[in-house]
């Protein structure tokens, strides 16, 4: 659907971290987040990243989406160690590249849902009329086109996350990034969601996305398990080319 | 990003709590407002006393009686103060002090002598006098005897009719010049040229009016009359010494040259040696001007520096909002983070929030500054000076821009996790 997605670099995984750890904390109240953790998502690939609370996954998240750092270890996005980046071109790869879908949605406050989807775009440079028309395609694509004009205080809950899905995919990045996007939606709206997420992976999108529920994960090609930082289980469900296993499923 | 995005985030981010903006352009608005409008005061009042010395006349030296060491004593009431009087000679023991007579002026006149003098006019003086005339009467102020010099020196033009001349002088005719208020409460709307007015008992005939001076605050300009000096003398006075004398000099560079050759003159006249205190005292127009203008000086910078203080007061009002919009948008600044935005629009935005918030207060300052100076304060006239309107504004952005640069400096180099973390 993207024709972005597809050719650029096939051969170099859109997500490469090797040996990626972090500690918090000095002295005796170190905590161990993540111990060595390594791996790879192939272009177009769905990965769930499941594990009980204080497993590393949030930590994990944070790190491949270029918002923290971490202590050891190096991880590339499309080939760039992101780890030799300046300020400035970490902003540009966020911007570009990455696309994040938080678990308490994060719209900007007293802004429209069309303003916050624009605002990335904004940032990225690009002129008001090429915004504008990108970002009304991302809020048709999550079926908000009726909605642009309300703040993120009139929209429920599940109206809201497929705002910050829409802003997660406006600028078309290689990678989307889902921390526990349904964790905070009633069943009606994660199943929403979800379905939202199974198009775009069936489109060729890559999504990284954390749960800690099953039925969530059962969505995803590929379930990785993490227990105190380290990874205990890689289960490949569906091939990377092919649908994810649900679709057919829940798609209408 | 372009600048213009950056000022519509800043605006939005401005108007989403808006009694917070208000209050603190407020700030700045009273700063700029109270810098502008104290700097018009002190002006108004420099302008003003400016005017007032000016309107005693211009290149003029009076010499006056000095009956002690100390000032004060002597004056003919031209004078407020003594405080710009030149004692000449230093303190030691006096001699007998000599008055000043009609042959100390006419000493002064010796070309030769006092090359820098354009003219003398030696002054008599008498104060409230009655005059009547057809059943009005008034006490003028000022009776002054003097010659035709006088007119010029003292820069007393006349209005209407004409002045008196050295015949007139010579003759001691009982002529006289009067001030418009003298016109006013003697005359009403009837012609006074031509007309006699009695003063105390002797008769006056009005040859001219003198334009209006205006008050001069304490004592009125215009309750004044002149008339030739030996006619004065003869009627009211009595030949005693002289009130004053007062000299113009050829310009006003030679006022010091004049001022020198008078003390050499009089000095000679009265037999005053380097050791003795002179008995007379000289008052230099200009010096009295150059002094009063550095004191007024020193009162509108004194002026300027409290309002600055209040300037300053509101910038560090914008730096306290603005750290406390920080830390309130903090979740904010990290979600712009994580969708990529840059450190720099970042900063710009706060950036330009601060310096809009002071901006806007320095321009409705500037407002008020202007409107504020219509109005007579406190007596004076603000007269408002161009240069503080470019300063407080100027300084007012410069506040926004230093003020808000710490804060958003702040809100620029946090990390998009912490600052996501943050709640």
């Amino acid at each position: 659907m993207n024709p972005r997605d597809v050719p650029e670099g096939r051969e170099a995984p859109v997500l490469e971290v090797r040996e990626v750890s972090k500690i918090y904390g000095t002295g005796d109240a170190q905590v161990h987040a993540l111990r060595g953790v390594s791996l790879t998502v192939e272009r177009g690939d769905y990965v769930a990243i499941m594990g009980a609370s204080g497993s590393g996954k949030s930590t994990l998240m944070n790190i491949v989406g270029c918002l923290d750092v971490p202590t050891s270890g190096t991880y590339l996005v499309d080939g760039t160690d992101v780890g030799a980046l300046g300020d400035r071109q970490l902003a540009v790869l966020r911007n570009r590249k990455i696309g994040f879908v938080f678990q308490s949605f994060n719209l900007i406050p007293r802004m429209s849902a069309l303003a916050n989807v624009e605002l990335p775009l904004a940032y990225g440079g690009l002129g008001a009329a090429a915004r504008r028309k990108r970002a009304l395609a991302a809020l048709g694509q999550v079926g908000l086109g009726d909605r642009i004009h309300h703040d993120p205080n009139e929209l429920s809950g599940g109206q809201q996350q497929r705002v910050a899905v829409a802003r997660a995919l406006v600028t078309a990045p290689s990678l989307l990034l889902a921390d526990e996007p349904t964790g905070n939606l009633d069943t009606t709206s994660t199943a929403d969601v979800l379905r939202i997420l199974d198009r775009l992976s069936s489109s060729g999108r890559t999504i990284v996305l954390i749960t800690h529920e099953d039925d969530v994960a059962t969505h995803a090609k590929r379930v990785i398990r993490l227990v105190d930082g380290r990874i205990v289980e890689d289960h490949r469900k569906a091939p990377v080319d092919g649908p994810p296993p649900r679709f057919a499923v829940v798609a209408p | 990003m372009s600048a213009l995005e950056v000022l519509r985030f800043a605006v939005r981010g401005l108007t989403a709590n808006k009694m917070r903006s208000v209050l603190t352009t407020l700030g700045i608005l009273i700063g700029v407002a109270a810098v502008i409008l104290l700097v018009a005061v002190g002006e108004g009042t420099s302008r003003s006393i400016t005017q007032n010395i000016q309107r005693l006349g211009a290149n003029t030296l009076t010499v006056m009686q000095s009956f002690s060491g100390g000032g004060g004593g002597g004056g003919g009431g031209f004078f407020a103060g003594g405080g710009a009087a030149q004692q000449q000679g230093g303190a030691g023991p006096r001699t007998q002090a000599k008055e000043l007579t009609i042959e100390d002026a006419r000493a002064l006149t010796d070309a030769s002598a006092a090359p820098s003098v354009k003219s003398v006019s030696p002054v008599v003086s008498a104060s409230s006098q009655a005059a009547t005339y057809e059943g009005a009467s008034h006490s003028i102020a000022q009776l002054v005897g003097t010659y035709p010099s006088y007119f010029e020196a003292s820069n007393k033009p006349v209005a209407k009719g004409s002045y008196f001349y050295n015949d007139d002088v010579t003759a001691a005719r009982k002529i006289i010049v009067i001030g418009q208020t003298v016109a006013d409460d003697l005359f009403g709307s009837v012609d006074p040229i031509g007309k006699q007015v009695t003063i105390t008992g002797v008769p006056f005939t009005v040859v001219g009016v003198l334009k209006p001076a205006g008050s001069s605050g304490f004592q009125d300009a215009d309750d004044i009359a002149v008339a030739p000096l030996p006619a004065v003398q003869q009627s009211l006075t009595g030949y005693g010494p002289l009130g004053q004398i007062i000299v113009q000099a050829k310009s006003a560079t030679a006022v010091d040259a004049a001022q020198s050759e008078i003390t050499q003159i009089l000095d000679q006249r009265h037999g005053i040696t380097a050791t003795s205190t002179a008995d007379y005292r000289i008052l230099n127009q200009a010096q009295l001007q150059e002094t009063v203008s550095a004191a007024i000086g020193t009162f509108t910078v004194l002026l300027g520096a409290v309002a600055a203080i209040s300037l300053l007061v509101g910038g560090i009002g914008i730096t306290n909002i603005m750290l406390v919009t920080v830390t309130e948008r903090t979740r904010e600044i990290g979600i712009r983070k994580a969708i990529g935005a840059p450190r720099g629009a970042i900063l710009g935005q706060f950036l330009a929030e601060a310096t809009m918030l002071s901006l806007i207060g320095g321009l409705l300052g500037v407002a008020i500054g202007f409107i504020g100076s219509r109005f007579t304060i406190a007596g004076v006239q603000p007269v408002i000076v161009p240069t503080s309107i470019a300063l407080a504004l100027g300084v007012s952005v410069a506040i926004g821009l230093f003020f808000g640069s710490y804060p958003a400096n702040r809100a620029a180099k946090l990390r998009p996790i912490e600052a996501l973390r943050h709640e």
